[in-house]
């Protein structure tokens, strides 16, 4: 199943700042709420993002309990070459997704 | 002088509750509308929506054959863009052979049970929003004819009488604040004339995707008022009335709201 929505300009300019979107889709249980038998519904979120373009780091994120369930993060970067975006989402119960997307840089 | 002054007062209370004015058809907005820019821009933008990831979900589903037939959505609708496309601007629509309205959620286990032999989903599991909301995102833009079928007239009928009684603790109808408040504030929150033209919605505060039937069942238990079950003929014929009380304005699933 479709895990996560990627946006990133197919095409771009050398030097043009762009804008990165990324939505996935997660519950980001806090680990705070109790159950009706009053048990503690265990953590269970995203604890790390990372973008990678053309294998380089260009942005990373830690994620904490606070933040909302499904997170959207956004960020921008500058378009420097042609080729792809990988996007890694670590968290809790061995949760790890990838995605990818190309760029044509002109 | 505040003898008058009160009778005055009670009688403006007692006409309102007799003539709980209905909503002209020129004065009707969508949820949409009463938003900030910032929710609205998530709504608009389909890679920041999250309800797109249930769209993405059950699109999914609908090519997946299930059940003892071994049948996939997809077998009989074909491509959903072409097949559903105006589907949920109908529903909830008279089924035949029950004699009374089903709402889509119904009519996708309708189907699962009489032509895949599966199991029906339950409301509000991950899988049954998922094709709700798919099916339903075919019909985006198109405006909503629900009711328009003369065989629904004493549904939509028990539909409006519901949402015109008052019930609960607070003592409250739909109507008290959907018809004649609908420009003022609750708590801070817009009260909205609850034109319901993006079900399966994303609420903020649910954190998730939710149906017509949980949103009416959250404002019932906000009255005070014991809540129908999921699935009660109570709950699709107050799904019906809204529709058709929102016939004519186009459908925004996934609409996300706050």
């Amino acid at each position: 199943m479709p895990a996560a929505l990627i946006n990133v300009p197919r095409k771009a300019k050398r030097g043009d700042v762009i804008e990165i979107k990324t939505l996935m889709s997660h519950i980001m249980e806090t680990g705070y709420r109790h159950l009706a038998s009053g048990e503690v519904v265990p953590r269970d979120i995203i604890t790390s993002f990372s973008c990678r373009y053309n294998g380089t780091e260009i942005f990373r994120a830690d994620l904490f309990p606070a933040i909302a369930a499904n997170p959207f993060i956004t960020f921008f970067t500058t378009a420097t070459e042609s080729g792809t975006f990988e996007f890694d989402w670590i968290g809790d119960k061995g949760f790890s997704e990838t995605a990818t997307a190309s760029i044509i840089v002109e | 002088m505040r003898f008058a002054g009160i009778i005055a007062i009670v009688a403006l209370l007692t006409a309102g509750a007799v003539l709980a004015t209905e909503i002209p058809p020129a004065e009707r907005r969508s949820g949409y509308s009463f938003m900030a820019a910032d929710t609205r821009a998530m709504q608009d933008d389909d890679t920041a929506n999250p309800g797109m990831l249930w769209v993405l979900d059950g699109e999914a589903l609908w090519s997946r054959k299930t059940g003892g037939a071994d049948k996939a959505c997809a077998d009989c609708h074909n491509d959903a863009r072409a097949s559903m496309k105006g589907i949920a601007a109908r529903y909830p629509a008279f089924d035949k052979t029950l004699g009374r309205p089903v709402d889509l959620e119904q009519r996708i286990n309708l189907c699962r049970a009489n032509h895949q032999q599966a199991q029906p989903l339950a409301y509000e599991s991950r899988d049954l929003l998922a094709l709700t909301a798919f099916v339903a995102q075919q019909s985006r833009g198109v405006a909503i004819e629900t009711g328009s079928d003369p065989q629904l007239e004493p549904f939509v009928a028990k539909g409006r009488e519901l949402f015109m009684q008052r019930q609960g603790q607070l003592n409250l109808g739909c109507t008290n604040c959907h018809d004649d408040n609908w420009d003022k504030h609750l708590a801070g929150s817009a009260i909205t004339q609850a034109q319901p033209t993006g079900y399966p919605i994303y609420r903020l505060e649910w954190q998730s995707l939710g149906s017509l039937q949980r949103r009416l069942r959250s404002c019932i238990t906000g009255i005070r008022a014991q809540a129908y079950d999921y699935g009660a003929p109570e709950l699709v014929e107050l799904e019906l009335y809204l529709m058709s009380r929102a016939r004519g304005m186009p459908v925004e699933t996934p609409a996300v709201r706050p």
